[in-house]
């Protein structure tokens, strides 16, 4: 059964949850209020054997969503920063991270725009997204989708490494490199086109691949002529969804938190 | 004699002492955790100029040091306050130019304090490549290939050797044996086995048999032989956390926060909160009492 009142939050935690299916008993890591409670979807439905954390430092065995909790997770494990990079290292981790920039090779930026040396906007620093990204598979979820964020040629700092043959010696990523799964506030996309070109798996509801493609600094695939509509949550997730984020958190992270079909806004 | 020479136990103003213009100092901790913010702090008031800062996991020590003009170089993987994601000290430095920086990833930055520590030239690693870490102008990478039948390329993570390593811990006697409480210990370890000379601060110096050693054991940071010498500085990791003593100080880093809004704001920051001796600085943020009902944040 659909509930056709969900928000496009909702629809996103349920695209987001996707990356960890049939991901097997490994670390998933979900930054930011939409991708963790994806996560914690993921985990409560499809694939329980995922591994989540507090946001801190320990395993959990329910899920903890984002902001004031009620109760005291129950923690099954630790999961301090000297462990985090040997599971990381091990390929035993997933993770759904939100970049600033992304160009075409799925190269992504978190550190600087503009000059490195002098940037016009400095950010975080690389972090671990250059350790992460030759490891582990990858995903990502922009907010925005516009051409500041998938922009026309490479991204102005390279903090994870991606599909571009001219960034190695013989012309081929490490093993580890395996970048999964796009989701933003307009569709799906992975890296399935012709040399991991990024293609569209799936529009949300009254969005098109035109509308996507011109928001978007570079040329796009598509699964299909007719590109798929992305999966309006069920009854079921939406109810789990709430479970995991008593606080709402969800409805904060898109201006005024449109509703998933546009139409019924 | 020995007994002598065995106590450690110095003040804020003595470590700073020790450190000199252009040395290399490797700062512990993470983010807005057990930074040893009384000795930054301290090393913000001096004359000291022209620093190396190696702060991989930088939080408001490099935000600080960066606001007083400290640093010529940054050896890093990212500057954040967790609740406040962008440092912004850390950021006006950068947009200004104000400092050089070789950014590292978060494991690389491991890496090279652990070659330090095993006192290898380099580590071998896959982190790096395909990104422009390995082609920044603040260091010239290397790489090795794997004489093994994989024959793999790999980067030539060179070690990370500060001349002396600051840490926060909670607890030591007065020989040096540390206790760190907190559940994670960062890589504080490797810091101070990658360095020449290792100073630590601890929120209370107590006798040898309150340590609990035997309870204690899994938070001995390190053998005693690699600190050189310890000052007893309550609250001395505020307004960052150094749980369980203490939570961070959210309330106090919004007031960092900003601080960085103008010259202005800065300068009345820095006259009330770091040029002051510590204990002023301690009763400015409501001592004891305070730090012990600040809550548990949630991330």
């Amino acid at each position: 059964m659909t509930d056709t009142s969900y928000s496009l939050a909702e629809l996103v935690i349920v695209a987001c949850a996707e990356a960890w299916r049939g991901a097997g008993e490994i670390m998933a890591t979900g930054i930011g209020p939409l991708p963790r409670i994806g996560a914690g979807l993921a985990k409560l439905t499809f694939a329980p054997e995922i591994q989540t954390t507090d946001g801190e430092v320990w395993y959990t065995t329910e899920p903890v969503g984002p902001g004031k909790r009620t109760s005291e997770p129950e923690l099954e494990g630790i999961a301090n920063y000297d462990r985090v990079f040997s599971a990381l290292w091990s390929g035993k981790r997933h993770a759904l991270v939100g970049p600033v920039q992304i160009d075409r090779y799925g190269q992504a930026n978190i550190s600087a725009i503009g000059d490195h040396e002098k940037p016009k906007i400095a950010m975080l620093g690389a972090r671990g997204f250059p350790g992460n990204s030759i490891s582990h598979p990858n995903s990502f979820f922009f907010p925005s989708h516009n051409k500041r964020a998938f922009i026309e040629g490479e991204v102005d700092f390279v903090c994870m490494a991606g599909y571009n043959p001219a960034r190695y010696r013989n012309g081929q990523p490490p093993a580890g490199l395996d970048l999964r799964r796009i989701v933003t506030n307009l569709c799906v996309m992975d890296f399935g086109g012709p040399d991991h070109q990024i293609r569209v798996i799936s529009v949300h509801p009254d969005v098109t691949f035109e509308e996507v493609q011109e928001n978007t600094g570079f040329p796009l695939a598509k699964i299909a002529d007719e590109i798929p509509t992305s999966p309006a949550p069920t009854a079921e997730q939406l109810e789990i969804i709430a479970r995991i984020d008593p606080n709402n958190v969800r409805a904060t992270v898109f201006k005024d938190n449109p509703a998933g079909e546009r139409k019924a806004a | 004699m020995t007994e002598t020479m065995l106590d450690k136990r110095m003040t804020l103003d003595e470590i700073v002492d020790q450190l000199s213009d252009g040395m290399t100092i490797g700062i512990g901790g993470w983010a807005t955790r057990r930074k040893p913010m009384a000795l930054i702090r301290a090393i913000a008031r001096s004359g000291l100029k022209d620093l190396t800062v190696m702060a991989g996991y930088g939080g408001p020590d490099v935000g600080l040091l960066a606001a007083s003009g400290k640093i010529r170089k940054l050896v890093f993987a990212f500057a954040s306050l967790d609740h406040f994601p962008l440092e912004p000290h850390f950021r006006n430095g950068r947009q200004s130019g104000s400092f050089e920086v070789l950014e590292l990833d978060e494991g690389l930055y491991h890496w090279g304090l652990r070659a330090a520590a095993m006192k290898l030239p380099f580590l071998p690693s896959r982190i790096g490549i395909g990104t422009d870490i390995i082609d920044q102008s603040g260091f010239d990478f290397k790489f090795v290939t794997s004489p093994y039948e994989d024959g793999e390329e790999l980067v030539a993570m060179p070690a990370l050797v500060p001349d002396v390593a600051l840490i926060h811990a909670h607890r030591s006697d007065e020989r040096g044996n540390l206790l760190t409480l907190s559940v994670d210990p960062f890589f504080d370890e490797l810091l101070v086995r990658a360095a020449k000379k290792s100073f630590a601060t601890v929120e209370r110096i107590v006798p040898t048999a309150e340590l609990d050693m035997k309870a204690n054991s899994r938070f001995n940071l390190v053998e005693r032989a690699m600190i050189t010498g310890i000052a007893e500085a309550p609250l001395g990791a505020h307004p960052t956390s150094a749980a369980p003593d203490y939570q961070l100080d959210l309330k106090h880093l919004k007031t960092y926060v900003d601080s960085a809004a103008s010259p202005e704001a800065w300068s009345e920051y820095k006259a009330r909160y770091v040029d002051v001796p510590e204990a002023d600085y301690q009763a400015a943020v409501g001592g004891a009492e305070a730090a012990a009902a600040l809550p548990v944040p949630i991330y």
